[in-house]
Formats: structure tokens, sequence, C-alpha cells
């Protein structure tokens, strides 16, 4: 008689029926179906414009001139004191190579502190405190890591205990924070963005969604947050037993590329405070704005300059009775990252978590964790003094420093403004103004006989429109199914980063596949 | 404040029963992951974070301290000890992480002719360079280089579909462990002691942990018997072990296992569908004259064997030492092709390994041949590291078995010593008074003592009873003779302090 779980099945051990089910269930879209069959196409030799990733390098953006030679000296230190290294490398990159090598003690090829070095962490600190304005930040409470991934994974591994605890995720999201949800068995608790008012929250959707109850960005309101939704959903949530720990939001939005205004912010830190939650705050685009009526605005700016008791709370002892009352400013966590921006280091892995408002107890679990994976990669940090401490006026990178960026910035707003454009312009097709981050997430109105043909083939609507864009035109994208969408709508996410003399080609190609695809099924 | 206090006071009151236990607590350790608070990883645990602080204090002149500085001997990071890095992998890489320098009119007179070449085809072949999210498993073609140089290595074939790219080693055990324990009746054969990754992740995905010990008398032996006898006793607890790990050679005991032994294992894992996780980060620092390092993708193939393996290496170790970079990869064998999408899915959560990371370990695994203009300064840095590595590990052991009621294993191989430790029975009895074991009070007061930083051995796992510390030795050579004599002076003191054996 057999007791306890099975452990192989048609004579495999390792059977997908016999994995962790978690692990089974997660998606994760943006490396998905489309993805996939993108490959196999490319493998056959077919030329795929790759835009379902945003991946700026693998279409021909230019790394920033100073971040790598700094990187190139720190990995050959044997050229910082060459007599050629002068004619070669600007002297201000040398001098910050010899500044990092010597701070991280065995240069780039050390483990460093688990947190990752202290003296970029300083640098860290000093730029969020100079971006903000509202004072300094604690270098102890900034955690470098691989990327911003594996710190939202690590916040969230220590946020969901079990299946009854439960985040806060705007649909559509990035679908990371769905993935490592799922992954770690706790519940996404949706909040929606309504389309149509430009993704902002939207009332009537909640009350459609039954015990997933969404907070919609309202695409109308250009996908701002409407609080009494938020509230609704949470209330919700915990109608069902469920703990809400947390709220993830992204500013500016991915897929979405809205901009969250000075008052919005102000809403949802105020929000995270009377409802006991921790705030997530992704804001990795924060470089990469296209408009100019909303600014970037970090939350920890705005929950600094509200004051107490959102600011940094205050441990108070009730006047009316015996018992303690415990209050806390906003506990905060933000993320950001050296893959976007004007930089686009995808592949160096690079980015941090600052913490705010976390019990020094919990900081110090997290550290614990950090640690067993001993250290982020030391190229990953490098580029991060680069992106926080760039060259500054007088310094001899610093013009062509800034021309870089302001060029890469110009012309992606440029871009931003071309493929919404080139989207508004197709039949039954709508698309907001991509205000940030790097992609555009375009409304498809299929006809009911593509939906009939997808249904045949045994595809969701998107996914049957994207594969065919895939296989006409070789434009790889990713079905907005991937990041959750209105129920009834359908979209795709292409992203704004083909170059752009490329852009006109990338718009028309679109335009003639759209094309022929209605007249196919209209 | 008022306000807030009336917000508290009515949040208490006025929350209705029923939803009080939905209501998210604040953030502490007893609201977050109790696995997160349960897992736990010695070799920056407790006496190193307090090593940090007497670093900062020391740096900054705060007091007088016995000692000039602290010395990591805590952790395998050669760089930080002065260990140069192999400079054809820097070359190489400083090219990548700045292609403008391939157009420099000076670059032959810069570098090499074989690694412009190394770097150029790396640039070509890599879609947008290092700067690039890569394939989720790593860029192709630098699977393919790494799978050429298995096959030279084993002589036996390896598929570029089989090599997962990872940021550093640990992570593809991250992978296993999440992928594979479904509950708390899930479990894996760890050795003891052990290097305290397995046991935090297992914590981490809420696995169970069953040891088997290795046999310090007999040269921190594995006995496949032992092995038998573990699995057996678990599974009428009603476990399901799924997997096994070998450190091979191992952490932190340094014994190369044979090749009997090696077939023995397989032969074992296969018989019990168990898959076998092969840590083998430190197939290049051998020492023992008669030991050599024999993969065991060699083994498995040699005895054509079913096994799953999952086999590990890292550009953190050997003559390498690049910690920093996060190299690394894990070769998967005889999967399911379903399984290794799940794999593949689990990878690209994270997108992709950092692509320097991913360059430096294939360079590990295919560095300057014969008759190309790099291959004697290679040999000849590789030479010096390994040499210099294996007299540093004598000189240390020996100069540890000379000290009263100690007791060390020679390191066949990896980077550590792990001595056991006999302690007096008032220092055993001064370790309990503060709730500790008695090689954490050791390591504690060598560390106030003498600035030297090592790991408890009850960090690592140990036979009931018996006391050790780990400790690397990777201090330069003119330093090793420094640390093993204040080693000796504060051992004696020690010994005396507390009554003497």
């Amino acid at each position: 008689m057999s007791s306890g779980p099975i452990n192989s099945k048609e004579g495999k051990v390792l059977h997908p029926d016999l994995l962790n089910e978690n692990l089974k269930k997660t998606q994760y879209a943006v490396r998905g179906e489309l993805f996939l069959k993108a490959e196999e196409l490319r493998q056959a030799g077919r030329e795929i414009i790759i835009t379902n990733v945003g991946n700026p390098h693998q279409l021909g953006a230019k790394p920033l001139t100073f971040t790598r030679q700094v990187i190139s000296l720190c990995a050959a230190p044997f050229l910082l004191d060459h007599p050629e290294a002068a004619k070669i490398f600007a002297p201000d990159a040398i001098a910050r190579a010899k500044e990092l090598h010597k701070a991280f003690n065995g240069g780039v090829g050390a483990y460093q502190d688990s947190r990752g070095n202290t003296h970029v962490r300083a640098e860290v600190a000093k730029f969020i405190e100079d971006r903000d304005g509202v004072g300094p930040a604690d270098p102890n409470h900034i955690f470098l890591t691989d990327g911003a991934s594996p710190a939202v994974r690590l916040c969230l591994n220590s946020i969901l205990r079990n299946e009854n605890d439960g985040i806060l995720v705007p649909i559509p999201q990035y679908p990371l924070y769905s993935a490592s949800i799922q992954l770690l068995g706790g519940t996404l608790v949706p909040y929606m963005l309504d389309e149509d008012k430009n993704w902002a929250m939207d009332m009537a959707s909640l009350q459609a969604c039954g015990t997933l109850v969404p907070y919609m960005l309202d695409e109308d309101k250009n996908w701002a947050m409407d609080m009494a939704s938020l509230q609704a959903a949470v209330k919700q949530a915990r109608a069902d037993g469920k703990a809400v720990r947390g709220l993830v939001f992204i500013n500016p939005g991915n897929p979405t590329g809205q901009c969250l205004s000075y008052d919005n912010l102000k809403e949802l830190i105020k929000f995270a405070y009377d409802e006991k939650i921790v705030l997530m705050a992704d804001e990795v685009y924060q470089e990469n704005i296209y408009q100019d009526e909303r600014p970037f605005v970090s939350a920890r700016k705005v929950m600094k300059e509200m004051g107490e008791p959102y600011a940094s709370g205050v441990e108070l002892l009730s006047f009316h009775t015996v018992s303690k009352v415990n209050v806390s400013g906003v506990e905060l966590l933000s993320f950001h990252t050296v893959s976007k921006g004007t930089g686009g280091e995808c592949g160096l892995r690079g980015g941090y978590v600052e913490m705010n408002n976390i019990h020094p107890k919990t900081v110090e679990e997290l550290y614990k964790i950090c640690s067993i994976n001993l250290s982020p990669n030391g190229v990953g940090q490098v580029a991060m003094s680069c992106l926080v401490n760039p060259p500054k006026p007088g310094s001899p990178s610093f013009e062509q420093h800034k021309q870089e960026r302001e060029a890469e910035l110009a012309s992606l707003r440029r871009r931003a403004r071309m493929v919404t454009d080139g989207f508004n312009a197709l039949e039954d097709v709508s698309c907001t103004f991509t205000e940030g981050a790097m992609y555009s997430f375009p409304q498809l109105k299929l006809p009911a006989k593509a939906i009939a043909a997808a249904k045949a083939a045994g595809k969701a609507p998107d996914v049957f429109y994207c594969l065919r864009l895939l296989e006409e035109t070789g434009i790889s994208t990713v079905p907005g199914s991937g990041f959750g969408q209105a129920e009834g709508t359908f979209h795709l996410r292409t992203t704004i980063l083909p170059r752009e003399e490329k852009m006109a080609e990338f718009v028309s190609k679109f335009r003639d596949f759209h094309e022929k695809f209605l007249k196919q099924y209209k | 404040m008022a306000a807030a206090a009336s917000r508290g006071l009515s949040a208490a009151a006025g929350e209705a029963a029923q939803l009080r236990d939905v209501v998210a607590p604040k953030l502490s350790v007893a609201t977050i992951k109790p696995r997160v608070v349960a897992a736990e990883y010695a070799v920056r645990g407790e006496i190193v974070r307090r090593a940090q602080l007497l670093e900062d204090e020391l740096q900054a002149g705060k007091r007088k301290f016995p000692f000039e500085k602290v010395v990591w001997c805590n952790i395998g990071n050669p760089q930080i000890l002065g260990q140069k890095p192999i400079t054809y992998f820097r070359q190489v890489l400083c090219l990548c992480e700045y292609p403008q320098l391939l157009d420099h009119p000076q670059i032959g007179a810069l570098f090499p002719a074989d690694v412009i070449e190394r770097a150029r085809v790396f640039l070509s072949d890599i879609p947008g360079g290092v700067g690039a999210y890569s394939d989720s498993a790593g860029a192709l073609v630098l699977r393919k280089q790494i799978a050429a140089a298995i096959e030279r290595r084993d002589g036996y074939p390896a598929s570029p579909d089989e090599i997962y790219l990872t940021d550093g080693a640990s992570p593809a055990v991250h992978y296993m462990m999440e992928m594979l324990m479904r509950s708390g009746q899930d479990a894996f054969l760890v050795p003891i002691p052990q290097y305290p990754l397995y046991s935090a992740t297992l914590t981490l995905y809420g696995g169970r942990l069953v040891p088997y010990e290795l046999d310090e008398a007999a040269g921190w032996g594995l006995n496949v018997d032992n092995l038998q006898a573990q699995l057996a006793a678990a599974q009428q607890q009603g476990l399901c072990v799924r997997g096994l790990v070998v450190i091979n050679p191992g952490n932190p005991t340094g014994q190369c296992l044979g090749a009997d032994n090696q077939a023995e294992i397989v032969r074992f894992c296969e018989q019990h569908g168990l898959v076998l996780i092969a840590d083998e980060v430190y197939q290049a620092n051998i020492y023992a004259a008669d030991r050599t390092f024999t993969s065991f993708k060699q083994m498995v193939r040699q005895l054509e064997s079913s096994a799953m393996l999952v086999s590990l290496h890292s550009t953190s170790k050997g003559f390498v030492g690049e910690c920093g970079r996060r190299g690394g990869y894990m070769e998967v064998v005889n999967f399911p092709p379903d399984v290794h999408e799940q794999i593949l899915k689990l990878a690209s959560i994270n997108l992709c390994p950092n692509v320097s990371g991913q360059i430096c370990c294939t360079l590990m695994m295919t560095p300057p041949e014969e008759g190309e203009p790099s291959y004697d300064l290679y040999v000849q840095e590789r030479d010096a590291v390994l040499g210099s590595l294996a007299r540093r590990a004598a000189t240390l052991v020996e100069g540890l078995n000379q000290l009263e009621g100690v007791s060390c294993n020679a390191a066949e191989g990896a980077l550590y010593a792990f001595p056991r430790i006999t302690l007096p029975a008032k220092a055993v009895a001064a370790a309990e008074a503060l709730g500790k074991p008695g090689d954490w009070l050791y390591c504690s007061e060598l560390l106030e003592a003498t600035g030297i930083v090592v790991v408890p051995g009850s960090g690592f796992g140990q036979a009931a009873g018996s006391l050790h510390f780990r400790t690397t030795f990777l201090p330069p050579e003119e330093d090793i003779e420094g640390v093993v004599r204040k080693l000796g002076v504060f051992h004696k003191a020690f010994l005396e302090r507390y009554g003497g054996l």
C-alpha cells in the first residue's frame, strides 16, 4: 500500500504531471507562444522584426559611450595605466573605472556585499536624493539586484505567505507580476484599467468580475486610477477571505504607457495608508517620458511631500485605551533598472529596490535571502553607477553623454508618436498615446468572421491575429491576453523600438497586413 | 496625530471580527513568509555580518582593535584577496563590452590577434551584444561553444539545447528545487556536511532535506549503502525523495570522488528514479596528485544510464575566480522534453542571465589552444594560481593539524579546509548559555581576537557531537603563514581560557 506522493508516471519520475503545480500554471507571454513561433521562423531563415520585448540594443540602439568605456576598463584594469589608455578612453571614464575598481576591492570579479557594493549604493542614494529633493535616501535600504525582476520576486516572496495573501495588480500588466504571484502560490487581485477613459479605473467592470475583483486602469482617463473602484476591489477580496497585502503599479505603465499625475500618486499613497497595503512602485521607465504634461514624479517624493503620517509614520500610543497603536508611514518598495531609459542595457542585468518604511527586521530577512545568491553581478553594478551618477557638467564626457541621451530620448518621443498615429490611422484600431515606457498597446476591433476563424483554429482571437501578423510580415508582437485586458477586447503589444529610419517601413508593413486581414474577414 | 490615533482606534474597533484576519498586518518578521524566515545561509550569516560591522568600524578608525584588518576566510571570493583574473578572459570581455575599441587603429598593439578574433565572433553572433537580452537559456553561439567543450572534456557529445546558462550556478539549484518540490512531502538527499545553498533552497521551496553523512574518518567518503539506508528511512516516513545532491569536489569537505564511487552513485539514482544534481563547480580545483576529475556526465554516458542528471559549473571557482561576473551553466541530461520547456519558462521570467557572465563562462570552457598567441600566458597564469592554491592548501592543513585537539583532512580539491575541533567542556557550556553551538562560539571569539572570519561547521551540518569550522585557503601566499600563526596563538589562548582539554 503506497502512502505519500507519487514519484513516477509512465516510467518517468520527471513527468510533467509530477512537477510543482504552481510552476505549471505560470505563464509568461513575453516569451510565450508567439515568441517561440517567431524563434521557429527565425531559425528557418525568416527575417523577424523583434518587437515583442523591450530590448533596444537588439534593434540597433547604441549603448552610451561613457558607460561602456567604464565597464570595459573595469574588465581590463591593466589598461587603466597603459600609455595608450588616455588616447582611447575619456579621462573621466578612466577616473570612474579606477574609483570603482578600488571600491569593489577585488574588481568586478569579486563577490560584493550581498546588497550590492556599498559605494554604488551610496551613489544610488544620492541619485534618489537629488531626483526627489525631499531629503537623503538610506544606502542600507537600497539593494542592488540582477535587474529589477529579481528584486520584485524577492519582495513578493516575503509578502506572499500562502494562497490567501493577495496582491493588487493592474490589468493590463507586465506579466512578471502574474507569473511571480502564481509561482509563489499567492493570489492575484486584478484591478482593471479602463481603456475608454485613457486607462483609468472602471467601476462597471468591477461588478462584472466575481471573485477576481479587478482594479482597472481606465483607458479613456488615460489609464489613470479610480480610487473608489480600488477600494471596492480590496473590500471584495477581503470579503472572499483574502488578505490584500500589496499593490503593484507601473509608472510609466507597461504595456499601457500612461504616466501618472502627482495627484494620482497622492491618491494611491493615501489609499495604501488607509488600507494598510504595501506599495510596489515599478518605476523602471522613469526616464522614458514622451510628453510634458505629466513629467515623472517618484512615489517616494510624493509620499515624503505629503508629510506625516504617510511619510515615515509615528509610533503612537492610544489616548483612550491601554492598547498601543502602531502607525507606520506607507511601506513603499520602489524598483529601477539599467535595462530601459536611454541606456537600454538589458543584457547587463542591473537594477535595485529602494525600501521606505520597511520594518528593520524585515530588511534583515531580505538581506539574508539575497545572501544565498551571494552577490549581484559586478558589471550590472558598474552600469548602475554610470546610470545614477553620470558625467557632470565640466567633465570631459559630459557633452557627448548628454547629447547621446537627449538624442535617443527625442527619437523615442518621435517614434512613440509615429507608432500611435500609425495605429490610429488603421480601420477598427484605436490606440492611446504612448506617454512613456517603450510600448504601444493598440486595441483591435476584430470582425466576427475573424473571431470565428480563431475559434476554429483553437486560438484566442488576439493570438490568432498576432500569429498571422508574424507569419506574413515577420513582426513579432505579444497578444493582449498575455497582459490581461477587459473582457471582450483584443490588443497586442509592440515596442516603439525599431530605429527611426525603419519606422515608416514598420508602420506600413502593419498597415498592409491589417488592411489585408480586414479584407479577408470583414 | 489625533486623527491618526482615532483612525487606529476605529480600525481596531470598527473592523468587523470576521475581517480581522484579512486585514493585512504590517510587514514584520512575524508576518512575512515563514519559509523565508526559516531559511539559513551561514556563509554570510551572523558572524559574517558582525565582521562587516567590525571592518566598517576599523576603517572609520573609531576604536582600537587587536588586529589591523579583517581577513575574509568565510567565502570563496578569490579576487577580493588579490587573486588576479586570467588576462585572456578580461581582454576578450573588455572588447565585447566596448566594441568601439575594435575599430581603434592601435588595437593590434593593445590586444593579441586571437583575443580580437574571439571578440569579433561573439559580437557578430550575439544580436545586440552584451547589452541586449539574449535567449533565456543563453545565447546560442555560446551554448554551442560550451557543448563542444564539454564533448572535448568528456569524450561524449553534448547538446546546446540541454545547456542553460545562469547567473552563477546558484540560480540553477533554485530552478530545480522550485520545480521538484511540490509540497512538504517531497525531499532531497543532501550530503552532510554540505554547501548551505541546498538546505536554504529546500527550506525556501518547502521541501525536506534528507541528510546522508560523509565519513570523516574515511576522508569524507560517500558510502552508497548509507544512501540506501537514508532513502529507505525517509520513505518509511512517507517522504517522496526526488533527488540526490553530490558535490564533487566537495564543499566544505574538499574530497574528490573515485570513478567506482561515481558509478555506484549513478546506478543508485537510476534505480530509484532520483534526479542527480552534480555540483561540479570546483572541477578545476584538484590538488591531490592521485586524483583527477571525472564528470558525472561522462559517467552517465559511459554506463549508458538513463539517470536524470543536472550538472553544474561556474566561473566563480577554479583558477578563474570570477565570482562577481555571475557566470555559470547547468547541463540537463535525460530529462523529458516537456520538462525542458518548463525549465525554459522559468528561466524566461527573468528574461536572461547577464551576457558578460555568459561570455566569461564560455571563455572558461574554451581557453586559448596551443599555438595561439595567448596560450603561453594563459597556461602560465593558470598554473601559477593552481600551484599557489595547492601550496596554500598544504600550509593551512598542516598548520591546523598542529593545533591541539584539531584534526583536518587533506584538501584534495575545492578551496576550503574543514578542520574538526575539540572544545573544552567549559567552552561548550558557555556556548550553550548563549543558545549557540560550540563552534559558533569559537568562530565568534576568533573574529573578535584576530579579525579572521570563518564559518562554524554547524552552518554546513556535521555528525552529531562533532564540531568544525570552514576556512578558505585564499589569503595571498604571503599572508597565509600569518593567518596560520594567528590562528595558533588564538587557539592556545582559547583552550587555556576555557580550562584546557
